[in-house]
């Protein structure tokens, strides 16, 4: 036997232990699912497909397609926002604090990120509800007469996952912005580039890769995401993951349960075909 | 353009540490609800949470399937990563991109699956299968960290080491986990953080014996309470303290 042919062998016993676990845990479920969702309920007993039943519910029922449209209009919003946002943040503390501060700076703004996903949405609605800290100081200041419902409204699980992603995108942003020679500001500003010039033509189209590789990040994290539409959105209009935990909550749908997932799962690979040319993370 | 600058980072700031700001202050409320006003501070709340055995049984639970499912996704992804090291492995390009597969995946349909699978297999829903599932998000993240970390040096320490007699065990104990050592703590401590916050695979696996995440929100059905500040604020500092010690241990080393 070759000595090739031994390393070949050798490589493959040390990556199949990984392999295996992939493959049973991962593949195997996820064809698990796939099958499920061709199947129906018939009472509480499911009858195995193939059939495309639970697809044909999941576009023409209006209670189960308005999630799809809630979760990709709350994706969209969270992601534009987010990036609006953590852009100026991650150029502020990268260009303008001084080198000194800048760790601590960093450190601050992404301090929150290691509370506890639960508790950091609990915390938004301390903050948000009627009794909270805001309606508080607005009412006491006189800025509104009467408390505005915050709480379980979009514009609660907007906040709650723009908190979260401007985090998430500073880092991406600022790990970006940081890898730039100043040697191209110096140059723009050399030929006549005015600032604003210099970093709307200049920094920003180079921060690119980081911007579309947090913004990737967002829309995957945000669209798969349970907790945060729950704790602060409430019951009044469902995203997808919300509608595939009532499935299983209340009557054990799992076939419909398993058709929404696969088309969460389709959106997730749309959006990854979309932004796969910017997406080479060892850049960030 | 100066003063701007300041002031939008102080709103930053503002917006971003506030709702921290809120937990840990009315965590210390001398009243039933953790909104204003606030009355006086009082440490009553963290002696209930210390005091809550369902808490504290649910606290260790989280370090055991945190611990076990981080040593079996670092060890996994080490291996592997070592494997796609030695030599090109024919469909090497495929093999890596299943292993990397789960990353993409929300862990709500990751756990969705293994409910089903257990399902059927008639496998009952426990920390063990908790902790299987937090290996599956885990490894790709361990297997991403180690590989990139076994560059052109490593390669050819191994095939030195190989060359002069040492056996595939010595190569990979004594010759390559030292050599990657700082990667392999960063890849055990991401690990560890995310089995340790990881709340909808847990919430789906688990019924009797649950993980911290799932016990506070089961926590939350019962409405506000300072005591949950107390739980949040308490986990917020565990890990404020383990990323310091993990930048002044590590990564001051590294960088040095």
């Amino acid at each position: 036997m070759s000595i090739e042919r031994t390393e070949k062998r050798l490589g493959a016993g040390l990556a199949a232990p990984a392999l295996l676990w992939t493959g049973a845990f991962f593949v195997l479920p996820f064809a698990a699912m796939v099958w499920m969702s061709l199947g129906h309920l018939e009472g509480r007993t499911v009858v195995p497909g193939p059939d495309l039943g639970t697809y044909a519910r999941i576009f023409t029922d209006p209670s189960l397609y308005k999630g799809i449209r809630v979760s990709l209009e709350i994706t969209a919003t969270v992601t534009v926002l987010s990036v609006l946002l953590a852009w100026p943040l991650a150029w502020i503390i990268a260009t303008r604090v001084p080198a000194r501060w800048r760790r601590l700076a960093l450190l601050l703004a992404v301090l929150p990120f290691w509370t506890s996903y639960v508790v950091r949405s609990y915390s938004w609605a301390l903050v948000l509800g009627e009794k909270g800290v805001i309606m508080n100081a607005l009412t006491g200041l006189g800025i509104l007469a009467e408390p505005v419902q915050i709480l379980a409204t979009r514009a609660a699980t907007v906040i709650g996952f723009t908190h979260f992603f401007v985090m998430l995108l500073t880092l991406t942003i600022y790990s970006n912005l940081v890898q730039l020679s100043p040697n191209y500001a110096r140059a723009a500003e050399d030929l006549g580039a005015s600032r604003w010039q210099v970093i709307r033509l200049v920094i920003l189209p180079l921060t690119l890769p980081g911007v579309m590789t947090g913004a990737f990040l967002t829309f995957v994290l945000c669209i798969g995401d349970y907790i945060t539409p729950q704790i602060l959105g409430g019951n009044n209009e469902l995203s997808l993951p919300q509608l595939i935990m009532l499935q299983l909550g209340r009557r054990g749908d799992y076939p419909l349960a398993s058709g929404l997932s696969v088309v969460l799962m389709v959106m997730v690979t749309l959006a990854y075909a979309a932004c796969a040319r910017w997406l080479k993370m060892e850049r960030v | 353009m100066r003063y701007l600058s300041w002031a939008y980072l102080a709103v930053m700031f503002g917006f971003i540490l506030l709702p921290v700001a809120v937990l840990v202050v009315f965590s210390f409320q001398d009243g039933r609800l953790p909104v204003p006003p606030f009355n006086g501070p009082t440490t009553e709340w963290y002696a209930k949470v210390l005091g809550d055995r369902d808490l504290m049984a649910a606290l260790g639970n989280s370090m055991l399937v945190a611990l076990l499912s981080s040593a079996v996704a670092l060890a996994l992804g080490f291996l592997a990563a070592a494997g796609f090291a030695q030599t090109r492995l024919p469909g090497g390009a495929l093999m890596r991109g299943l292993i990397i597969a789960p990353m993409t995946v929300s862990y709500l349909i990751i756990g969705l699956g293994l409910l089903q699978m257990f399902n059927w297999a008639g496998v009952r829903p426990s920390l063990m299968a908790t902790g299987i599932g937090h290996v599956v998000i885990n490894l790709p993240l361990c297997f991403a960290i180690l590989s990139a970390a076994i560059g052109a040096p490593q390669k050819s320490a191994l095939k030195a080491a190989r060359d002069l007699g040492a056996g595939e065990a010595q190569v990979l104990l004594l010759i390559l986990a030292p050599m990657i050592a700082p990667s392999l703590a960063a890849a055990f401590f991401l690990s560890f953080t995310f089995s340790w916050d990881e709340f909808i695979i847990a919430f789906l696996l688990t019924r009797f014996d649950v993980t911290l995440p799932v016990e506070i929100w089961s926590m939350l059905r019962s409405g506000l309470s300072p005591e949950t500040n107390a739980v949040g604020s308490l986990v917020f500092l565990v890990s404020v303290l383990l990323v310091v010690t993990l930048e002044l241990a590590l990564f001051r080393k590294a960088s040095k």
